[in-house]
């Protein structure tokens, strides 16, 4: 593997996970539990969706062929695609889309903090952009699941019940292959490792002030760092990419 | 959207500048200081509105009523000399 070819890989890994996820949030616009929370989680969508764009032009560029972000998310299969399997899982109801959230935005905060110093300036400035967004993000999923956790029993249920769906998920956020190793050694990728423990630190403390038990002995699910996934990706890039494969010509 | 409770009501004051006078500039819901202020800023700040926020509960607002209205106003309508007009203001003073 060659460090262009490592690099495309990465950044593919990056802008899906965020376009993935940006699109299963924006599911809920017109659905939210109300309207305030409806737009709040609008903007994140929205959020994540640029970088998205900003990620996959750049994959684009880096991978000389021509392409543009738009063929690369509309016109890849799910066997192309490395979104982190946790963002593809269903929203479930409003307190499930929330423990996803906040096990995502915790992760996020951290890796993109450390992306930021990249040797990559263009990955770098992507993830400096990114911090500010994400500290929001973080702060709004928190504050739902201490709200939920401490709530009525209903809620905390739900709560629970959505940590016990979306946790066998979470540790594939960490995995790591020859590409990041190669990328590593040269100073562009961050070490998932080193962010490990302050990630289950933080979200053990949210844990406990919500209330909730970690599902304990959960077999980690992976198999998107090879383009593996389960059912619901194919549900997802269905309605995402039914139009422009349509209409491929089709200006906004 | 459903139909159950969906919190007290909280007046959204937004400051444009430094300085500036905050500004009423709607309402909304929430259950929490934190989640009204997080609404505040997801509903009025989005396109670059503002550089700071206040949010209260409309339950602590005071209003005065519309039978109100010929006892604390009217009388001032005909003392035009409280108005400035009459000075002139120098042009170093600002937005008054």
């Amino acid at each position: 593997m060659t460090s262009q070819e490592a690099l495309v890989n990465y950044t593919l890994r990056l802008g899906d996970t965020s376009l993935i996820l940006a699109q299963r949030l924006s599911e809920w616009t017109g659905h939210g539990p109300f309207l305030e929370e409806d737009l709040a989680l609008t903007n994140i969508a929205l959020d994540i969706f640029g970088r998205a764009k900003a990620l996959l032009e750049y994959a684009a560029k880096v991978e000389g062929k021509g392409r543009t972000e738009d063929d690369i998310a509309f016109f890849r299969s799910d066997r192309e695609y490395f979104n982190a399997l946790i963002t593809e899982q269903p929203n479930g109801d409003y307190a499930k889309t929330i423990i996803r959230q906040a096990l995502i935005d915790c992760f996020d905060l951290a890796f993109y903090t450390e992306l930021a110093k990249s040797k990559d300036e263009t990955l770098a400035g992507i993830a400096a952009k990114s911090i500010k967004e994400i500290t929001y993000h973080k702060r709004h999923s928190f504050s739902w699941v201490n709200r939920f956790g401490n709530g009525t029993e209903e809620s905390f249920n739900r709560l629970q019940k959505g940590l016990n769906e979306i946790w066998p998920f979470a540790g594939e956020l960490f995995e790591m292959n020859e590409v990041d190793a190669l990328l590593i050694k040269e100073g562009v990728a961050v070490d998932l490792s080193t962010l490990k423990a302050n990630w289950e630190k933080e979200i053990n403390q949210l844990l406990a002030k919500a209330n909730l038990v970690a599902p304990e002995g959960t077999y980690v699910q992976t198999g998107s760092r090879k383009g593996l996934h389960g059912e619901h990706l194919s549900y997802i890039l269905a309605e995402m990419q039914s139009l422009p494969r349509m209409h491929p010509t089709a200006k906004w | 959207m459903s139909n159950d409770s969906q919190g007290p009501l909280w007046e959204v004051f937004v400051q444009k500048k430094a300085g500036q006078p905050f500004v009423h500039c709607g309402n909304l819901h929430a259950y929490d200081k934190e989640m009204a202020l997080q609404n505040a800023r997801d509903l009025y700040t989005r396109r670059g509105e503002g550089m700071a926020l206040w949010v209260v509960p409309s339950s602590a607002i005071v209003s005065s009523s519309p039978e109100d209205m010929g006892s604390f106003f009217e009388p001032s309508n005909d003392k035009i000399y409280r108005h400035p007009t009459f000075y002139q203001i120098p042009d170093g003073v600002g937005h008054m």
